[in-house]
């Protein structure tokens, strides 16, 4: 059982002026906070406010960027409180280790779809403290036994007497806090796995919605900036003469991240970016191409590499083998592209700095703010605010974006409050991408079609070696994050090794939704697919006596039900399958597709079979599904970072990094596996085996096995 | 300074704008006007997400010049109003269309402006009015039944 300790007088106060600044239904307008309830006086630990009005805001520990944390976790508290939907808020957490940390990274960060996974009890208790509390108050109040108390949708209730929690709140903050406040059994769920609507649905319908982006602050001036032409270029000398010229154009200063134009709007400074005229020393550049890399990436997977996990005799197994394949894969660097680009205001003076951001990384970036500038951390203030997409780029383990934010704010023309916006040039070209990696996998079957020897040895680079979160993924000297799921992955093997190049490149890598399971989910399927061909096993029927757990055979059986897997399909159709357990949560997809007038796969419709424990909403786990999906297709199709020799990036905005439209988007079918077991994430899990099933769909119908991604790249006439 | 100001209309307001004539719409909207719903994603008209209606029509606001307004109606998303606006964004809440909701206002305006002109789409036309509109968490699934649903309403 999760203990909840009530928060210290100062985190109090500190929540409390929080709750007064952003106590409101998430991304209204911070105009309405006058119309908002009185202060919350309840506040029973780090998560729950119940203010005299009856609104419970629950804090947010966690980012809302659309994976649906905001709604989740708000569900879990009502769930054990009783509470009513409508009468719950929520308010964002600041940046605090001690009170809302990840449970399961030790410090407070969004990542590795947990949010619900690492809250699951610690909500529901703040939820069953709170409740026992108000209980407890209501006893005492009406004189009778606190057991004969019962609660329903936010009225606590004996015999004749009826309370809203407001009006029991004060009482109850007089409370000692319960010791063991006890959870609903599954049961007795009234809102988890039920349709709860989505939190955030009419603010975000209707333009309300305040990101980053759209915080103002008085006498707040606009900044851009320019960033090397090439990975690891350095400044040599600047003329600003042009841009300040421009009207509008207030100052122009070099930070060791590049030229910063300051400006009075964004265009004056985004004008001024590009009027800089700027000369960089490229002696320590990274200039060589994509190309260049995939060989080296390529050549690198002749030899074994540093061992990640073996079983039996792979050598021996190939030699035994009646028929045998080998498959190099190529995966490009891959740009997050959130549709906000990065961005944050911050505002600096008196010792202190605020910060107005949608960070994935509170506590790092508060941290790294707080370096930059000289201060104490404490005196960095994080306003939390929702973040228009991510992907992984809103953290980063140096805190890149943090050091810059700060750098900035150092610079600005009379210490003014700065809004500091990436153009999408600057997020596009600007690295911090998922790392170009390389696989070769050598497989046979023996005569009776067994697969008696998988070897598959990775190259890539790491995200997390050498910096401040290497205790996380390192372990003995390996990165765990590049052969993520292909140790274990998901089939019984007899003869298995995974080897692993670590390379290095001037290109900063970083997490890309769903981390290494991209390209080792891509890699694992579709040359199993061969491998059963190989052997002559049908696909599901081989993949399901290989499936090494029951939540594996459960969602191959329910996708196989659902899409009438062996049914007759269109003439010139195709489909193909992939199952993956990613960070807990079991997929498995069927796609069909036919040739497009383009050549390329024209994917007609994809169901989906989802194994992520109880589906805490199962709205959002669909949601969560097709978005994966279609942000997965996307990558697969078009997706691609290259550099030309000289190392200069190809693509700077969306019309060279193209990303999936309407048309190219499927229907999906999703179907959510009944559960008891404790939830599971979703936010990454729907992306790895899209782009698998659809690679070997398009091998059933052309024959053609894609090792080259994108598919525009992989595939030719 | 610039000669003379730029009339135009503003979500059903008279609206004046002083600075520089090429300034796009999308930054005259946002940081003269102080109206945040409309986003700005890539700046050269390729996501949609500063997609505002020019009398009635939608528009990529980021490379409308302001200038090119003057004496035009422009809505945003924060003035949208009528029964397609109401019913487009009653199936939107209704779907729960929004992942991260950051090129929603732009998907929207864009659903507005097809229904209004059309207001029996159907797929073909719905991929040809949206396809213009990017959206990274890749809500398309929703939005097209949103629409659909939408034009169901506005046509019984």
């Amino acid at each position: 059982m999760i203990t909840l300790a009530r928060p210290t007088r100062r985190e109090m106060l500190a929540g409390s002026g929080l709750i007064l600044a952003l106590a409101l239904p998430i991304g209204r307008e911070p105009a309405d906070a006058a119309e908002t309830s009185a202060d919350p006086i309840f506040m029973p630990n780090a998560f729950v406010r119940i203010a005299p009005d009856d609104s419970v805001f629950v804090v947010l520990k966690h980012v809302e960027f659309g994976q649906g944390p905001a709604t989740g976790l708000t569900t879990l508290v009502a769930e054990e409180l009783d509470a009513d939907w409508g009468q719950m808020r929520t308010a964002m957490a600041p940046a605090n280790d001690a009170l809302y940390k990840n449970l399961i990274y030790g410090t407070q960060l969004t990542g590795g779809s947990n949010s619900i996974r690492n809250s699951w009890i610690q909500m529901r208790t703040a939820g069953a403290a709170a409740r026992a509390m108000l209980v407890e108050a209501a006893a005492q109040r009406w004189g009778v036994p606190a057991a004969e108390i019962d609660i329903e949708r936010g009225i606590v209730s004996h015999g004749t007497h009826r309370s809203g929690f407001g009006a029991l709140a004060a009482d109850a903050a007089r409370l000692p806090l319960p010791s063991s406040p006890v959870l609903k059994t599954p049961d007795r769920f009234t809102l988890i796995g039920k349709h709860v609507p989505r939190i955030d649905s009419p603010a975000k319908s209707t333009g309300k919605a305040v990101f980053a982006m759209d915080v103002t602050r008085p006498g707040m001036v606009h900044s851009a900036i320019l960033h090397p032409p090439v990975f690891g270029a350095i400044l040599q000398s600047f003329d600003a003469s042009k841009a300040l010229a421009i009207p509008g154009v207030l100052h122009a200063a070099a930070i060791p991240q590049g030229v910063v134009v300051y400006a009075r709007d964004t265009w004056a400074a985004m004008r001024g970016r590009k009027a800089i005229n700027a000369q960089w020393d490229l002696s320590k550049a990274e200039t060589r191409s994509t190309e260049t890399l995939h060989r080296v990436f390529a050549e690198a997977t002749r030899t074994p590499g540093a061992e990640a996990g073996r079983k039996g005799d792979v050598d021996a197994g190939l030699k035994s083998a009646a028929h045998s394949i080998e498959a190099v894969y190529h995966f490009p660097f891959l740009a997050h592209a959130p549709m906000e680009p990065l961005n944050a205001v911050i505002e600096i003076g008196d010792g202190r700095a605020d910060v107005w951001n949608g960070t994935q990384y509170q506590v790092g970036e508060m941290k790294a703010v707080a370096e930059t500038l000289g201060l104490p951390f404490e005196k960095v203030t994080l306003h939390q605010q929702i973040a228009g997409g991510s992907f992984g780029r809103r953290s980063q383990p140096l805190m890149d974006f943090g050091r810059e934010l700060a750098e900035v704010a150092k610079q600005s023309p009379d210490r003014a409050p700065v809004k500091h916006l990436w153009t999408r040039e600057n997020d596009i070209a600007g690295g911090r991408y998922r790392p170009l990696t390389a696989h070769r996998l050598r497989g046979g079957v023996d005569a009776a079609g067994e697969i008696v020897a998988w070897d598959q040895v990775i190259a890539s680079q790491s995200v997390f070696s050498g910096t401040p979160l290497e205790a996380m993924k390192i372990h003995e000297g390996l990165d765990t994050a590049i052969v993520e799921g292909a140790v274990e992955n998901g089939y019984r093997m007899i003869n298995h090794r995974v080897g692993v190049h670590v390379l290095q490149s001037g290109v900063l890598p970083l997490w890309w939704r769903s981390v290494g399971n991209m390209h080792t989910s891509y890699a694992i399927e579709t040359f199993l697919d061969r491998l059963l061909e190989l052997g002559g096993h049908e696909l599901l029927a081989g993949r399901l006596a290989l499936a090494a757990d029951d939540r594996m055979k459960g969602a191959l059986t329910r996708v196989a039900e659902i899409s009438n897997w062996g049914g007759s399909i269109a003439e010139g159709h195709a489909r193909g399958i992939a199952c993956r357990r990613t960070f807990g949560t079991t997929v498995a997809q069927v796609v069909e597709l036919s040739r497009g007038a383009d050549g390329q796969p024209k994917v007609h419709k994809v169901w989906c079979a989802v194994d992520c424990g109880i589906a805490v909403n199962p709205s959002i786990v669909t949601a969560q599904m097709e978005g994966g999906i279609g942000f997965g297709l996307g990558h697969a199709l078009f997706g691609e970072i290259s550099m030309t020799e000289g190392g200069r990036v190809e693509q700077h905005n969306f019309d060279g990094y193209r990303s999936l439209r309407i048309h190219e988007m499927p229907d999906v079918e999703v179907s959510i596996i009944e559960s008891g077991a404790a939830p599971t994430g979703v936010g990454e899990p729907g992306v790895p085996p899209i782009a698998p099933a659809v690679a070997n769909a398009w091998r059933k119908l052309t024959g053609q096995a894609i090792t080259r991604l994108p598919f525009s790249r992989g595939i030719t006439a | 300074m610039t000669s003379k100001p730029i009339a135009f209309t503003l979500n059903g307001e008279a609206a004046s704008f002083e600075g520089e004539r090429d300034t796009p719409l999308l930054w005259a909207l946002r940081d003269h006007f102080g109206l945040h719903g409309t986003k700005y994603g890539c700046g050269m008209a390729q996501c949609g997400a500063c997609t505002v209606h020019i009398d009635g029509t939608p528009r990529r606001s980021c490379i409308t010049p302001i200038s090119s307004v003057s004496d035009q109606k422009v809505t945003t998303i924060e003035g949208v109003n009528g029964k397609v606006a109401d019913t487009v964004i009653a199936e939107w809440i209704r779907h729960e269309v929004p992942q991260c909701g950051f090129c929603q206002s732009g998907q929207v305006m864009s659903a507005i402006g097809l229904l209004s002109t059309k207001p029996d789409a159907g797929d073909a036309e719905i991929d040809a009015a949206m396809r213009g509109n990017i959206c990274r968490c890749a809500t398309y699934v929703r939005i097209r039944q949103a629409i659909r649903d939408a034009a169901k309403a506005l046509s019984t």
